[in-house]
């Protein structure tokens, strides 16, 4: 949090501990006469990295616990990616099924990723704009004055959001049977994993853009420049192979690109359908003509949920 | 940076492990110890060189209009805000250099609300707990403890939200003594809530004050609460004009005040001036001034003024003739005129957020 903190090496800092009597002593040696049935004083030592842990666990309780008391929010954010798969995706089913003679395949099955993903993508970013709404509500200031490392409270922030956006991916998850995806154990493994490193990156990406965010009107801005143009680039809803050129450039520049297409991939291996079929929807991320394997996919993604966490951790301390 | 370092390990090994904190928190050392401290904000000189110092047990109140700069130095004193030069020491350490020490021995409540409304009361408290490194076996006997000490124990697990604006006060108080910190700073403690709330507050403060013997700087606008001070500094305009027991303060004023409306104020100042020699000043529409023995004066100014007088009233001094006779101006009248520069600088109200 601040240079004393980060500098004061742990034996000294014990010394200093250990050679601080106790406040009630010490008050009651100044003022006897005051001194009348004082509740045990605590001492605080402070500073240890399990302190840190445990600030960091504590905000990430705090997460988990006002996840838990907002049910109608638990439910709202479940019935967009219910009306995208299942009336959207039936829609465009049927278009399909007529158009390109790929019947033989569900384009749920297809959107099932995607629609997973943008579970992930909206729970995560609406988590981690919540720090904004701490700040117009004052509690943000309880935690800034603490005396924990920034950093303890952004991670605990993003291990929240990640959790409660994973939760929420979950339940979509649980539909997987309704558009035709098995429940295979190691499918569903793979998925989850893949779920929660989205849900990392997001929300810190998300932490990163709030920190410094003033007013709750800035999460409009947010969701119109960032969240919408991550969704629609990202393939949750259309192959990214043969599109126009300067379509297919954007679409290699989003990261939750690199998400989906695993999740896709994933999802393809488990299903029965065509070699044709599995090209043209699940054909990977090309760079100039090579398909990217899955492993540098989530490499990259793991990269980059590292940076934007130091970003996040970066643009936290400098708030006040 | 290294240079902290190497200082803390310096004062660790003069000290004996078992013997007092190093750092100056000794019995007998300042709670607070401030020099020169100055904060500017742009061109405007928020708080221009302020010196004092509290000692371990006390109740010092800062008292001044709003727009004085008392939460500018409430804020500096628990390191939200850097001075622009000064120093001041917290509990043996300095704000600027030692900020996350000064910040374990202190407790904060603001003016505004600073819980999370979705959680309960006991949950607010359990996050502070963890936050500031609270021992775990002591968390829960001490969670009690102050939930006692401020009668919510009823309440402990509804939810903040449903709290009135007293009670999350309370609560507030009971979460910044939950880490036992030496100093609790309250900034405005009581402002926004009605007088019999108010009154319940301070009987928590005073029973605190008997109880933990904490050190408390306080600051507020309201010249009653100021009795409730073991000290007070009156503080105008960035300065503090006057420092002493509110007794001491009231005595040292010495004087009745005297307060007349007259059928032409104006007139009866240039009379008061002329033949009593006395300087009268106009103030909440009535014309005051300071004499001796106010009883006997009065008789005299009914004979003499030649200015027809509507009514009269004299009264034993008051912190508020203690605030006029430093500053020239009663703290209402303060507060009018800073209210104007308040207004012709909105960012600074914004940075007193």
């Amino acid at each position: 949090m601040d240079a004393g903190e980060a500098t004061l090496s742990e034996a000294v800092r014990e010394d200093v501990t250990r050679g601080d009597p106790s406040n009630a002593t010490l008050r009651a040696a100044a003022h006897p006469a005051r001194h009348r049935a004082a509740p045990a004083a605590v001492r605080v030592a402070g500073g240890r990295w399990q302190d840190d842990l445990r600030a960091v666990t504590m905000v990430w309780k705090r997460e988990l616990i006002r996840f838990s008391r907002n049910r109608l929010r638990i439910i709202t954010s479940l019935v967009q990616p219910v009306l995208f798969l299942f009336v959207l995706g039936t829609g465009l089913s049927s278009l399909m099924g007529r158009g390109l003679g790929s019947g033989a395949t569900d384009f749920r099955t297809f959107m099932f990723p995607g629609v997973v993903a943008m579970t992930v993508l909206f729970t995560a970013i609406f988590s981690s704009v919540s720090i904004v709404w701490d700040r117009e509500f004052g509690f943000l200031r309880e935690m800034l004055v603490a005396p924990v490392r920034r950093g303890a409270l952004v991670v605990g922030k993003c291990a929240g959001g990640a959790t409660v956006a994973t939760i929420q991916a979950l339940i979509m998850l649980a539909l997987a049977g309704l558009v035709h995806v098995p429940y295979s154990p190691a499918l569903i493994f793979t998925l989850v994993g893949e779920m929660v490193l989205a849900a990392v990156m997001i929300t810190a990406l998300g932490t990163a853009l709030a920190s410094r965010m003033a007013q709750v009107e800035s999460f409009q801005v947010v969701m119109q420049f960032v969240v919408l143009p991550l969704f629609f680039l990202s393939g949750a809803l259309f192959p990214l192979h043969s599109l126009p050129t300067w379509l297919a450039v954007l679409t290699k520049f989003d990261p939750l690109a690199y998400l989906v297409d695993p999740m896709r991939r994933a999802v393809f291996a488990h299903v029965r359908t065509t070699a044709e079929v599995r090209t043209l929807f699940a054909g990977g991320v090309t760079w100039n003509g090579w398909t990217v394997p899955v492993g540098v996919e989530l490499g990259l993604a793991a990269v980059l949920a590292v940076v934007l966490l130091a970003v996040a951790i970066y643009e936290f301390a400098r708030t006040d | 940076m290294g240079l902290l370092s190497s200082d803390a390990r310096h004062d660790a090994d003069l000290v004996p492990a078992g013997g007092p904190d190093p750092k100056g928190a000794e019995p007998g050392a300042p709670a607070i110890e401030v020099r020169d401290l100055v904060r500017r904000f742009g061109g405007l000189e928020a708080v221009r060189g302020v010196s004092f110092r509290v000692a371990q047990g006390e109740t010092f109140g800062f008292l001044g209009p709003n727009g004085a700069g008392k939460s500018t130095t409430i804020s500096m004193l628990c390191t939200l805000l850097n001075p622009t030069s000064g120093t001041a020491r917290v509990a043996g350490h300095d704000v600027v250099a030692e900020r996350a020490e000064v910040r374990k021995r202190i407790g904060l409540v603001f003016q505004d609300t600073t819980l999370d409304d979705y959680l309960t009361a006991q949950e607010n408290l359990r996050f502070h707990a963890e936050l500031y490194g609270v021992p775990r076996s002591q968390t829960g006997p001490r969670i009690d403890d102050v939930l006692r000490m401020v009668g919510l124990v009823e309440r402990r697990d509804s939810l903040v939200r449903t709290f009135s604006g007293g009670m999350k006060r309370r609560l507030e108080i009971a979460r910044g003594l939950l880490h036992s910190p030496r100093v609790l700073f309250l900034d405005e403690p009581t402002v926004g809530l009605d007088p019999q709330t108010r009154s319940h507050i301070w009987g928590y403060i005073n029973e605190l004050r008997q109880r933990e013997a904490i050190t408390i700087f306080l600051t507020t606008h309201y010249m009653d609460e100021a009795e409730h001070c073991d000290r007070i500094a009156i503080i105008d305009e960035g300065r503090i004009v006057a420092e002493d027991t509110p007794e001491q303060l009231k005595a040292g004023v010495g004087q009745d005040r005297v307060q007349i409306s007259t059928d032409d104020d104006r007139a009866a100042i240039a009379v008061l001036h002329d033949r009593f020699s006395i300087d009268a000043t106009i103030s909440e529409g009535t014309v005051a001034f300071y004499v001796a023995r106010g009883e006997a004066f009065v008789p005299r100014l009914f004979a003499e003024l030649g200015v027809p007088i509507k009514s009269v009233s004299v009264a034993r001094p008051t912190l508020d003739d203690v605030f006029m006779t430093y500053t020239g101006r009663t703290i209402r009248d303060a507060e009018a005129s800073s209210s104007e520069r308040m207004a012709a600088a909105p960012w600074m109200r914004a940075r007193r957020r």
